[in-house]
C-alpha cells in the first residue's frame, strides 16, 4: 500500500506544513521534527515561490523570509535528505509548477526518489496539466496528490478515479474560516469523491484552530495544518518547536 | 495536451478552485461570440460609446523628417478613457452580464485597463474593484482618482514588487473567493485559457480596421507594423489580422528598463525563458530555480514579467521579431513625436514609437509602416516631467 495512504490507516491524519528554509535552513529542520513529536502523519514541505498566489498571506511572508534565507531547490533535497534521517513519517512537496518545471521534471522526480520524497501537490497543476509533469513522477514513484474542488460529478470523478496517496478537497476560499456554508461545500465534495474511491480524503482549507479541525474530521479523513504552524513560527521566531509541537498534539487529539 | 495552446505555450495551469468557472466563462464565451444580438450590442457600444473605428493617420512630418518609409498611426489613443484597452473591456464586461455576474475585478498596471473597466462598469451598472500595485498607484495617482470618479474601488495591493504582477496575483486570489458574482475581466492578453483568446479576439479589431483602411488608402499592404508589447494586448491586437499575410513583419517593442544587461529591465524576450506562471506556460523573466524575476520599466504598462502565450510562440517560431526599447529611448520617442506630429502618446506607445525612428530611414520610400498608437499620455506627463529633472506640481 501506498506510504501516504497507509498514514490515514484506522485514524484521522494530521498533516503538518512546513516551509522549507523558513525562516532558515537549520530552523526550519528543527521545525519539522517538532511537527514529527507532535505527531503529524504526513509532513507537508513547501518549496518556497516568489508569487505563491493560491496562498494566506502568512505563508506568503514564510516564502518570502525562506527565499531571503537563500532557499534553492537543490537545497530542498539536502532538507529532506536530513529530515530523512530522524523520521520515517511520509513526506510530501508542496511547490508550485514553476521551480519543478525550471529543475527539469525528470531530475526533480528522480531527486524526490533519491532522498525519500514520497508524494507531491502542485495547486497550479490542475488535472488536465498533470500528463506532462505525471509521466516522470510515475517513473520514479512519486504520487501526485491531486485537489478536488465543487465541480461538476462527472469531473469530480475523473480526479478521484485516477488518485493515488490521498485527495485534497477544498471549497471556495473564505476570509471568514470555517463557515457553516464552506463545512457544507466541504461535505458535499467529500460524499462524491467517496461515491469512486475508497481513498482517504483530507481537508485544504484554512484551519487554524483545533475546534475547526475538529469539525472538518466529521466530514474527511484528514486535515491539513498550514497557517497556524507559520503563524508560530512567525511569533516564537528560533524557539518556535515547542509550540509547534503543542499545536500538532492539540489537533490531534481534536481528530480523535 | 491541454486547451488553448500555441505550441507548447499557453495552457490553464491554474487551482483547481478555479477550474470550474474558467470553464464556465470558455462556454458562455464560446456562444455569445457567435450570437448576433451579443455582437450587434457590443458593435453598438465599440461604435457610439467607445468611437470606433479608430483613425488610421497618415504621419507626413514624421514620414519627411525620418526618411524612409511611409508612417502610419493607428490611434487608438482618441478612443473613449484614451487607450485600446476599452474594446477589450466592453466585450468582457457585457460577456459578465450576460453570464449573469454583477461585479468584475480588474488589475491594472498604468491604470488605462482599471479606468476601462470602471467605465465599462458604470456604463452597464456593474460593481467594480480594481487591483493595482502600491508603486503604481503612486506612479499614476491621476488613474486612481479617475477610477474612483467611475465608481469603482481601487485596492492598493502591498505586495511583492507592489506592480502589475503583484496586482494580477490579488486579483486572481479574490476570484478563487468570489467567483459566484465575479468576472474576472483580464486586461491582457495572458492568463490561463480562454483569456488569451478572448483578449486577443476583441483587440483584434485593431488590425481589422487597419488592414482595410490601408488597403483603402494605399491598395496595399505595409511592410511592417509595430506594437509596444508588455503582456502583450495591443500588440497581439495589431498583429493578429496580418499574421497570415507573410509579407508583412510583424514587430513587437518590449520595456528594456534601464537596459537588457541590467537588472533593470522588464524584456521578456530579451532576457526571459519558458516557465510557468499566472495560469499560462509562456517566457518569463526569472532565474535559474524559476522564480519570478522583479522587472522595472519606466511605463507602468510594460512593467510585467511574462508575454503571452501566443506572442511567446509568435516569437520563437520567428513568425514576429521583438525588440527591447529602453526607458531612455522611450522617452526621447516620447518627446519626439509630441514636438514633430502634436501627439501626446503614452509612454509605453512610445516604446513602438522609438522603434519606427530607428525602423523607418532603413526602409524605401516605396513601403509603408503602421504603428499602434496604444493609448494617450495625459498620464504620463508628470512622471516625464520628473524623469527631466522638472519640479512639476499637479
Amino acid at each position: 500500500m501506498n506510504k501516504l495512504t497507509e498514514a490515514f490507516n484506522n485514524k484521522k491524519a494530521v498533516i503538518g506544513f512546513m516551509t522549507a528554509g523558513d525562516p532558515t535552513f537549520e530552523q526550519s529542520i528543527t521545525n519539522i521534527l517538532a511537527l514529527v513529536e507532535g505527531g503529524a502523519d504526513i509532513l507537508e514541505i513547501g518549496i518556497p515561490f516568489s508569487d505563491p498566489i493560491a496562498e494566506a498571506p502568512v505563508i506568503q511572508q514564510a516564502n518570502i523570509r525562506s527565499l531571503g534565507s537563500g532557499m534553492t531547490t537543490d537545497r530542498i533535497f539536502e532538507l529532506v535528505e536530513k529530515v530523512r534521517e530522524k523520521t520515517d513519517v511520509p513526506i510530501c512537496l508542496i511547490t508550485y509548477l514553476n521551480p519543478v518545471f525550471k529543475y527539469g521534471y525528470d531530475r526533480f522526480f528522480a531527486d524526490c526518489a533519491r532522498v525519500g520524497v514520497d508524494g507531491i501537490f502542485v495547486p497550479d497543476m490542475p488535472f488536465e496539466e498533470r500528463p506532462e509533469a505525471a509521466e516522470f513522477a510515475r517513473k520514479h514513484g512519486v504520487t501526485i496528490i491531486p485537489l478536488v474542488a465543487p465541480a461538476e460529478e462527472a469531473r469530480i470523478k475523473a480526479i478521484a478515479e485516477s488518485a493515488e496517496g490521498y485527495i485534497y478537497i477544498a471549497s471556495a476560499m473564505s476570509d471568514e474560516g470555517l463557515t457553516e456554508q464552506s463545512k457544507a461545500e466541504l461535505k458535499a465534495v467529500a460524499d462524491v469523491v467517496k461515491k469512486y474511491t475508497d481513498l482517504p480524503t483530507a481537508v485544504w482549507f484554512g484551519i487554524h484552530t483545533a475546534k475547526e479541525a475538529k469539525r472538518v474530521a466529521e466530514i474527511a479523513d484528514g486535515v491539513i495544518v498550514e497557517s497556524s504552524v507559520v503563524d508560530l513560527v512567525t511569533k516564537h521566531g528560533a524557539k518556535a518547536a515547542p509550540y509547534i509541537a503543542e499545536l500538532i498534539e492539540s489537533m490531534k487529539i481534536a481528530v480523535g | 495536451m491541454s486547451k488553448g495552446r500555441y505550441g507548447d505555450f499557453g495552457g490553464q495551469y491554474v487551482p483547481e478552485t478555479l477550474m470550474t468557472e474558467i470553464h464556465k466563462l470558455e462556454e458562455a464565451y464560446e456562444f455569445y461570440k457567435n450570437d448576433k444580438d451579443f455582437n450587434e450590442e457590443l458593435d453598438k457600444l465599440s461604435r457610439e460609446y467607445a468611437g470606433r473605428p479608430s483613425l488610421l493617420y497618415y504621419a507626413e512630418k514624421m514620414t519627411k523628417d525620418l526618411g524612409g518609409a511611409k508612417i502610419y498611426l493607428k490611434r487608438e489613443d482618441l478612443n473613449h478613457t484614451g487607450s485600446h484597452k476599452i474594446n477589450n473591456v466592453l466585450g468582457q464586461a457585457l460577456l459578465a452580464k450576460k453570464m449573469g455576474k454583477t461585479r468584475i475585478i480588474a488589475e491594472t498596471g498604468a491604470g488605462q485597463h482599471g479606468v476601462a473597466a470602471a467605465t465599462a462598469a458604470a456604463l452597464l451598472g456593474l460593481e467594480c474593484e480594481v487591483f493595482m500595485g502600491e508603486e503604481d498607484t503612486i506612479r499614476q495617482a491621476l488613474n486612481v482618482y479617475r477610477m474612483e470618479l467611475l465608481g469603482a474601488k481601487v485596492n492598493a495591493v502591498k505586495s511583492g514588487t507592489k506592480t502589475l504582477k503583484d496586482a494580477v496575483n490579488e486579483a486572481m486570489t479574490d476570484w478563487c473567493k468570489r467567483t459566484h458574482d465575479t468576472l474576472y475581466v483580464l486586461g491582457s492578453a495572458v492568463g490561463p485559457h480562454p483569456f488569451p483568446m478572448i483578449v486577443r479576439d476583441f483587440q483584434s479589431v485593431i488590425s481589422r480596421e487597419a488592414r482595410e483602411q490601408i488597403l483603402e488608402k494605399e491598395g496595399k499592404l505595409p511592410a511592417a507594423v509595430l506594437a509596444c508589447v508588455g503582456g502583450g494586448s495591443n500588440s497581439i491586437g495589431m498583429f493578429y489580422n496580418f499574421i497570415n499575410d507573410e509579407s508583412v513583419r510583424l514587430i513587437g517593442c518590449e520595456a528594456a528598463g534601464r537596459g537588457v544587461d541590467t537588472d533593470e529591465t522588464a524584456a521578456t524576450f530579451a532576457t526571459g525563458s519558458t516557465g510557468v506562471f499566472h495560469g499560462m506556460k509562456s517566457l518569463f523573466c526569472q532565474n535559474e530555480q524559476g522564480q519570478i524575476a522583479p522587472v522595472y520599466s519606466i511605463s507602468a504598462g510594460l512593467d510585467y514579467p511574462g508575454v503571452g502565450p501566443e506572442h511567446a510562440y509568435l516569437g520563437t517560431s520567428k513568425r514576429a521579431e521583438y525588440v527591447p526599447v529602453t526607458d531612455d529611448e522611450a522617452v526621447d520617442a516620447f518627446e519626439y513625436i509630441a514636438r514633430t506630429e502634436g501627439i501626446i502618446c503614452a509612454i509605453e506607445s512610445a516604446h513602438a514609437v522609438a522603434h519606427l525612428i530607428k525602423l523607418a530611414p532603413t526602409l524605401s520610400k516605396d513601403d509603408i509602416v503602421i504603428c499602434c498608437l496604444s493609448g494617450r499620455g495625459d498620464k504620463d506627463v508628470a512622471a516625464i516631467a520628473r524623469y527631466r529633472g522638472v519640479d512639476l506640481h499637479e
